[in-house]
């Protein structure tokens, strides 16, 4: 079968060439993607980034005062010693969840659905975890020093940081869950830049995508490995997912505080971080859909699919409320009965009764189809997730803290305009970094969707 | 060093698997495939064996385990012990999730570290390319031309039989 033939070159060239090269499913893919990077941005995206950037500025005018003058600006006093900062803290990290959920557990589940979401969810919870570091660094007062949370031989002895504390986990779960966040979301992006590289005509552009897609040439070798590595990358963040939020709420739970001393933490925490973390995605998708014309990608399908998880965990946020407070009642302890009527019936009760209505009722209309298919219906709802469980956090941080054991130290706490601009603030950095990365970054995973297709064999169409 | 390729196009991720099936039954050597997404069916088709990316997670995160649960209790219990909270010096539980955190890192660096290295992968590094619209919406086999040791009209007609677009030469690097 093997034979020599010197003239084979030639007789390839006189081949005549058939017409079409190339799946034209695929390259319409590549173009609906690519084509938002190179077009001038839209008007909506322009007015979404000039309230973003305000926001931001304000947010870093009020982090400039506080640390030129000292955390003495904001509303903090004896009793409660933290309590805007780590409510911010926790809420940021809850919404990076969702991202992680999406681009890893749903892998495992082998989710079609969420192919078209799983960049930008990816991208929310890079952001929303830079968002979150930034609230225990500048409540350090000195961040600076920041770096003494780590264990480093030092001119101190060495002293060492003290591993026994729950803060100190924290400093390695969020450090952790970005590093590996940054890794995922970074690996799944080569192919990409790869695509966009190719289409690039030479410029600025095609040399940063060049450097970015590291000589990817798409070949099978590499695809079949990238696959495992992903999987391998996906089965590592989901427990990682898990803990770093177990880890968020041992913070509290490890204290003897009513109200914080609980073992229902964990799983409350991790149920109301995916909560809040697919609101913000159901916020940041219907945006995106409209801004950059994404309709035929993000469908109906996946705002459904979306809302039926915030059904769930909403519920499961729910019956973790009845759940405390009926383990407050049954275990006769007068502290932590005190505690949780206090949360119902006290100063903060429109708080509490807010935090109910957003996250265990108002997630029940979402067994509706009809509600679940209208996109104003689920915009105004995830705006209420994230409204509720922002509230949550306020409720069991700055409620058990502000009246505990000693009647003599109650106080009230109120935030100064500080701390309201600076969680303004950070909303301006996290809508910043969104609204930019959708302008300079394939913002839809070509490669999957292209898989998807090609797999579901509707390559033409 | 450069070398001659034939390259065939392909539009159908399911004809490309069939052509890289009937040429490997038929003794041809695969070079590779390009392809703008990974395509269900040609591991078995090219004959590629796993990936071995996960022992390199299993070894890297034992390590990691090992050494930051060495670390803990070096610091905790012999180079500076500190009474906490009347705590014992080896509080083994409490090492725990920093232990998990520093396994998960390790283990995914490394795994990701070990990909790029495998897949030669780094930045600034040119890609070789069996024609641009393999990153976008073309299929393409690459076999390695030897002058004296190839039926190119064989492997050109199992090509074509196959669904191939294009068939061309090309000398190269891939």
């Amino acid at each position: 079968m093997i034979r020599f033939e010197p003239r084979a070159d030639r007789s390839l060239r006189l081949q005549p060439r058939p017409p079409i090269v190339g799946n034209p499913a695929l390259g319409r893919i590549t173009d609906d993607v690519a084509r938002p990077l190179d077009a001038r941005p839209g008007l909506g995206w322009c007015a979404c980034f000039a309230a973003a950037a305000t926001a931001l500025s304000i947010g870093v005018a009020c982090v400039a005062y506080e640390i030129a003058t000292g955390i003495g600006v904001w509303g903090l006093n004896r009793t409660v010693g933290w309590a805007f900062d780590i409510t911010n803290f926790v809420f940021w990290v809850g919404i990076g969840h969702a991202g992680t959920l999406i681009s890893a557990i749903l892998l495992l589940f082998r989710q079609r659905w969420r192919t078209s979401i799983n960049r930008s969810a990816e991208a929310m919870t890079i952001f929303a975890v830079v968002c979150a570091a930034l609230f225990p660094l500048i409540h350090m007062g000195r961040p600076w020093l920041a770096f003494w949370v780590f264990p480093y031989p030092n001119s101190r002895g060495s002293l060492w940081v003290n591993f026994r504390s729950p803060l100190l986990w924290d400093v390695f779960a969020i450090n952790t869950y970005m590093t590996i966040s940054l890794v995922f979301w970074y690996i799944g992006m080569i192919p990409d830049f790869a695509t966009l590289r190719d289409r690039a005509s030479a410029g600025l552009r095609k040399t940063i995508y060049s450097i970015a897609s590291l000589g990817w040439n798409g070949s099978h070798r590499t695809w079949s490995r990238y696959e495992t590595l992903n999987v391998i990358l996906a089965g590592l963040a989901t427990p990682l997912v898990i803990s770093v939020h177990s880890i968020v709420s041992m913070d509290f739970a490890t204290s003897i505080l009513p109200g914080w001393h609980t073992t229902i933490f964990p799983p409350y925490f991790v149920a109301g971080a995916v909560y809040s973390g697919f609101g913000m995605v159901t916020t940041l998708l219907i945006l995106t859909r409209s801004l950059m014309h994404l309709e035929a990608y993000i469908t109906h399908r996946n705002l459904d699919a979306m809302a039926k998880v915030m059904l769930l965990t909403g519920s499961m946020v729910g019956l973790a409320y009845g759940t405390e407070f009926y383990v407050a009642w049954i275990s006769g302890n007068m502290y932590e009965q005190a505690t949780f009527i206090g949360r119902a019936t006290g100063p903060y009760a429109w708080c509490f009764w807010t935090m109910v209505a957003c996250n265990a009722l108002a997630p029940q209309v979402l067994w509706s189809k009809r509600i679940r298919a209208s996109v104003p219906a689920l915009f105004v709802f995830s705006i209420l997730v994230n409204v509720g469980m922002w509230l949550e956090r306020f409720v069991i941080i700055v409620t058990s803290l502000h009246r505990s054991y000693l009647p003599s130290s109650w106080v009230m706490y109120r935030p100064t305009l500080i701390e309201v601009g600076t969680l303004v603030g950070s909303f301006g950095l996290f809508f910043s970094c969104f609204l930019l990365f959708i302008r300079l970054l394939p913002m839809i995973a070509m490669w999957e969707v292209k898989g998807a297709a090609s797999h579901a064999g509707g390559t033409h169409g | 060093m450069a070398s001659a390729y034939l390259i065939a196009t392909f539009a159908e991720p399911r004809a490309l698997v069939d052509a890289v099936a009937a040429i490997r039954a038929r003794g041809f050597k695969i070079y590779d495939v390009y392809a703008p997404c990974p395509v269900h069916g040609l591991d078995e088709a090219m004959g590629i064996r796993r990936s071995r990316l996960p022992y390199v997670t299993l070894v890297a995160g034992v390590l990691a385990c090992a050494a930051t649960v060495a670390f803990e209790f070096y610091v905790a219990v012999f180079d500076w012990a500190l009474n906490i909270g009347g705590k014992p010096d080896n509080s083994t539980l409490a090492f725990v999730p920093i232990a998990f955190e520093m396994t998960v890192l390790g283990a995914g660096l490394a795994t990701a570290a070990a990909f790029l290295l495998r897949a030669g992968l780094f930045p600034g590094s040119a890609p070789k390319l069996a024609g641009p619209p393999v990153t976008d919406d073309t299929f393409a086999v690459a076999l390695r031309w030897r002058p004296n040791a190839f039926d190119t009209g064989e492997a050109r007609n199992l090509l074509i039989e196959n669904g191939a677009t294009d068939i061309r030469q090309m000398v190269g690097d891939l």
